[in-house]
C-alpha cells in the first residue's frame, strides 16, 4: 500500500467524517487518493487558515478531533495562525501537512518550509515522517497526542516520496507512549482536602474553565454546584459549562466580567477552580486576586498549577473525574441540601447586594440600535439554543456577557489567542460537525473581512450559517482603548471603506439584509432565523458604543469601570 | 525569592526535534540555560541530557513541569535537590607557555592533577577536569601567564548510589 493509501486508511480507522483543506504539489497524492475515498468528506476551503478554523471550530462543537489537509510551504504556513488559536484553548486537531520529498529537504526547495521547526511551539507535539514503515504509527500517535491528555493541536509533516512509497499497512489498535502518560485519577487524599475546605468555607466560589467543557464536566459541575447551593463564576472559555440563565450563574468574571462575579470572587473564603488556568484577563493583578481565598485548583496539567497563582490544595486529574470524586466525598458527607444553603444565605445575601447594586446593564437612548440588545434579542429568540460562534473584539465580549448559554459547547470563540477572523470558519467546522442545529456566528466588520472569502465556502456546502455583524464602523475594542487609555486619539482604528456586506452575501450567492433602527431588530432576527440558507445581517449599531464593565489591564479586578 | 543554581538530568527520545524542543521551551520562557550537555546513552533510543540552570523555586517548578509536558522527555531528575551526586566538568585552556612561566604552570597542573595535552614552542593546552570551583580555580591561576583560548564541555552530572545498604 501506498503512503499515500495509508493517509486515508488510518483516518477511516480514526473514525474520521471530514476533513478541511486546500491541494497543492506536495500533498497531490493523498488528493487523488482522497478522490478514490467519497466516503470521508473533504470540505474545500478558500484558504488554509480557514481550514485550520473549521476544524478547529467541528473540534469544539462536537469533541471529536478535527482534521486539516495541507500542502507544503505557503499552504503550510498559512495554517500557523489557526495551530496557535487551537494550541493557546487546547483544542484536539490534526494538521497533516505535504513536505518536498526527502532527498531535497534542507536544499531550499519549491515550495519547502520548515513546518515542523515553524509550529514546534504552538503545537503540542508535530512529526516529521522520514521512514514509511513509521506513517501508520504516527498517524494514531497525533490522533492519540491530540484528543488524550490536556487536549491540543498536532501536526504530521509527510514527504511526497513518502506518500508514494510503499509498505505493509498494520494500523496498530492502541498506542502506548512510554514518554506520555497523562494523569487522569486525583490524589484522593487531595479531593478529601478540597472537600473539607468546602465544609469550612463561608464564602465558597465555583469558577469553571475550559476544562470542564473539554473533560465533558458539566453535569457534575452543575450537580456539585446545586447541591452545595455555590455562586458559580465561569470564565470565557468556561461559558457554557453551566447554564447562564441558572439563578447562581454569575456570568463571566475578569477583565470584562460581571460586578458581582469579580466582587465575589475577590471577597470569598475558597475558590474551587476547575479546568482554568488563571489567565492575565482573568487574574488582573495577581496580588489582588482573591486575596483572602484558599484556592483548590483542579486540572489536567501540571504546568497549569501554580503558574500565576499561589494554590494550597493543588489536584491535577481529568475534571470530570475529580468531581466525581468530589460529589462522592460531599455524600459521604452526609449534609443534605438544606444545610448548605443555610450555610452560604449570608454570602448569597451580599451577593445579591452586589447584583442589584450593579446589575449587567446598558443604556437605551436615541436612535441607535444598542450591540446588548440585538444578542438579548437573539438569546430571547433563539432560546439560548443555538451554537454561537463570534469573532474578536467587542462583538465577543457583548456576547459572552448577554448571551447566557445554556449548553456546553455551544460557545465557539477563541480566548487564549484571540484571533480576528476565527468566528465564521470556525461556525462553518460547527455547522459541518452539527448539521440541522442553528449556528450564528457574532461578528464585527473588522474581523469579518479578515476570513470573509470562506463566505464561497460555506455556500458551496450549503450551510445555513448566520453570520450578524455588529458594524460599528470601528475596530471598537482597540478605540475602546484608546479612549480611556490614550486620550482619544483614534489612531487607525476607523476604516474608509467598508464593503456593503448586503451586495457583498448577494456576490457570494447568499441572502444580505441591513438594518439600522431599534425597531428593526426583532423582526429582522426573525427572519433570519426563518431563513434557511446562509445569511449576513448587517446592524448598523451605536458607533462608540463601549463593553462595561472593565478592568484596566494591571489593575486588581474590583477596580471596575462600570457603566 | 532567591535565586538558586540547579542541575537537572533529562533523558529524552532520541528523535530529530527533541532537543530543539527543549532549546526552544527555555528561550521561549525566558528560562536560563547556563550549560547544556547531550550524549548517547546505553539504549540507542534514547539520549541523555544534562542542564544547569537557574531560578527562583517557582521558576525551577515551572522548568519541571514544562520539561516534563514535552511529549519526547521521558524523565527528569533535579539533581540538585535529589541529594548526593558527583558533578564534573572538563576544560581545554590553551595557556601562553613563556619560559619564565613553564615552572609554574607545572606546578598548578600538579596541585590540581591537570594534564598537558599539547605542546608548542609558544602554548601549552592544559586538561582540567573537576567540578566548577576546580575548574575557576584553575582558571584563576593560569590568567596572569595569558590564557589565550578556553573550551569547556559544561556540567554531565551522576547520582552516588547509598553507601551502606
Ligand atoms: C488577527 C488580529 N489582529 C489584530 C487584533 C487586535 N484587535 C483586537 S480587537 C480588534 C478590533 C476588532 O474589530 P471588529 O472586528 O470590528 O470588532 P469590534 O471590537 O468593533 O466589535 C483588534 C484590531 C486581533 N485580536 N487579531
Ligand atoms: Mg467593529
Amino acid at each position: 500500500m501506498t503512503g499515500a493509501k495509508m493517509v486515508i486508511e488510518a483516518l477511516k480507522r480514526e473514525g474520521v467524517e471530514v476533513l478541511f483543506g486546500y491541494p497543492g504539489g506536495a500533498i497531490l497524492d493523498i488528493y487523488d487518493e482522497l478522490y478514490k475515498a467519497p466516503e470521508l468528506k473533504h470540505v474545500l476551503v478558500r484558504h488554509e487558515q480557514g481550514a485550520t478554523h473549521a476544524a478547529d471550530g467541528y473540534a469544539r462543537s462536537t469533541g471529536k478531533v478535527g482534521v486539516v489537509l495541507v500542502t507544503s510551504g505557503p499552504g503550510a504556513t498559512n495554517t500557523v495562525t489557526g495551530i496557535a488559536t487551537a494550541y493557546m484553548d487546547s483544542i484536539p486537531i490534526v494538521i497533516l501537512t505535504g513536505q518536498v520529498p526527502t532527498r531535497l529537504i534542507g536544499n531550499d526547495a519549491f515550495q519547502e518550509v520548515d513546518i515542523t521547526g515553524i509550529t514546534r511551539p504552538i503545537t503540542k507535539h508535530n512529526f516529521l515522517v522520514k521512514r514509511i514503515e513509521d506513517l501508520p504509527t504516527i498517524i494514531k500517535a497525533a490522533f492519540y497526542i491530540a484528543k488524550t491528555g490536556r487536549p491540543g493541536p498536532v501536526l504530521v509533516d509527510i514527504p511526497k516520496d513518502i506518500q508514494q512509497a510503499k509498505g505493509e499497512f498494520n494500523y496498530p489498535e492502541e498506542i502506548k507512549l512510554r514518554s506520555y502518560n497523562p494523569v487522569y485519577e486525583p490524589h484522593i487524599k487531595q479531593i478529601e482536602r478540597a472537600y473539607q475546605l468546602l465544609e469550612q468555607a463561608e464564602r465558597p466560589i465555583l469558577l469553571l474553565g475550559g476544562g470542564v467543557i473539554s473533560s465533558n464536566a458539566s453535569e457534575e459541575a452543575i450537580k456539585l454546584a446545586e447541591k452545595l447551593k455555590l455562586p458559580v463564576v465561569m470564565t470565557l472559555m468556561g461559558l457554557s459549562a453551566f447554564p447562564g440563565d441558572h439563578d447562581q450563574s454569575l456570568g463571566m468574571l475578569g477583565m470584562h466580567g460581571t460586578y458581582y462575579a469579580n466582587m465575589a470572587v475577590a471577597n470569598c473564603d475558597v475558590l474551587l477552580a476547575v479546568g482554568v488556568r488563571f489567565d492575565d484577563r482573568v487574574t488582573g493583578k495577581v496580588d489582588a486576586f482573591a486575596p483572602g481565598a484558599k484556592i483548590v485548583h483542579i486540572d489536567i496539567d501540571p504546568s497549569s498549577i501554580q503558574k500565576n497563582v499561589k494554590v494550597d490544595v493543588p489536584i491535577v486529574a481529568d475534571c470530570k473525574k475529580a468531581l466525581k470524586r468530589l460529589l462522592e466525598f460531599v455524600k459521604q458527607g452526609g449534609k443534605d441540601k438544606k444545610y448548605w444553603e443555610e450555610r452560604f444565605t449570608d454570602w448569597w445575601e451580599q451577593i445579591n447586594i452586589w447584583k442589584r447594586r450593579y446589575p449587567l446593564v446598558y443604556k437605551q437612548e436615541g436612535d441607535y440600535i444598542k450591540p446588548q440588545f440585538v444578542i438579548e434579542k437573539l438569546w430571547e429568540l433563539t432560546k439560548g439554543e443555538a451554537i454561537i460562534s463570534t469573532e474578536v473584539g467587542q462583538n465577543q465580549m457583548w456576547t459572552a456577557l448577554f448571551y447566557k448559554f445554556k449548553h456546553p459547547r455551544s460557545l465557539i470563540t477563541s480566548g487564549g489567542l484571540g484571533t480576528m477572523g476565527f468566528g465564521f470558519p470556525a461556525a462553518i467546522g460547527a455547522q459541518m460537525g452539527n448539521p440541522g442545529k442553528l449556528v450564528i456566528d457574532i461578528a464585527g466588520d473588522g474581523s469579518i473581512q479578515m476570513n470573509i472569502q470562506e463566505l464561497a465556502t460555506a455556500v458551496e456546502q450549503r450551510l445555513p450559517i448566520k453570520i450578524i455583524i455588529l458594524n460599528n464602523g470601528f475596530l471598537g475594542m482597540v478605540r475602546q482603548w484608546q479612549e480611556l487609555f490614550y486620550g482619544k486619539r483614534y489612531s487607525s482604528v476607523r476604516f474608509q471603506v467598508i464593503p456593503d456586506f448586503v451586495k457583498l452575501a448577494e456576490a457570494y450567492g447568499a441572502v444580505g439584509m441591513r438594518i439600522t433602527r431599534p425597531e428593526e431588530v426583532e423582526p429582522a432576527l426573525k427572519k433570519v432565523l426563518q431563513t434557511n440558507s446562509l445569511v449576513i445581517l448587517d446592524v448598523h449599531i451605536a458607533p462608540e458604543e463601549g463593553v462595561f464593565p472593565m478592568v484596566p489591564a494591571g489593575k486588581a479586578t474590583t477596580e471596575m469601570i462600570l457603566l | 525569592m532567591q535565586e538558586k543554581r540547579y542541575t537537572l538530568s533529562v533523558l529524552v527520545e532520541n528523535t530529530p526535534g527533541a532537543l530543539a524542543r527543549i532549546a526552544g521551551l527555555f528561550s521561549g520562557r525566558g528560562f536560563n540555560i547556563d550549560s547544556l550537555c547531550v550524549a548517547e546513552t546505553l539504549d540507542p533510543t534514547l539520549s541523555h541530557l544534562t542542564l544547569v540552570t537557574h531560578g527562583d523555586d517557582q521558576i525551577l517548578e515551572q522548568i519541571l513541569k514544562q520539561l516534563r509536558r514535552l511529549i519526547d522527555v521521558y524523565k527528569v531528575v533535579n539533581v540538585t535537590e535529589e541529594g548526593d551526586h558527583v558533578e564534573r566538568e572538563m576544560a581545554l585552556i590553551k595557556v601562553k607557555a613563556e619560559k619564565e612561566n613553564r615552572d609554574e604552570i607545572f606546578r598548578i597542573c600538579e596541585i590540581f592533577r591537570c594534564k598537558i595535552v599539547d605542546v608548542s614552542p609558544k602554548t601549552y593546552v592544559v586538561e582540567v577536569t573537576g567540578d566548577r570551583d576546580k575548574l575557576e580555580a584553575v582558571i584563576e591561576l593560569l590568567k596572569p601567564m595569558g590564557i589565550k583560548e578556553i573550551v569547556r564541555t559544561g556540567v554531565i552530572a551522576i547520582r552516588r548510589e547509598k553507601k551502606s545498604a
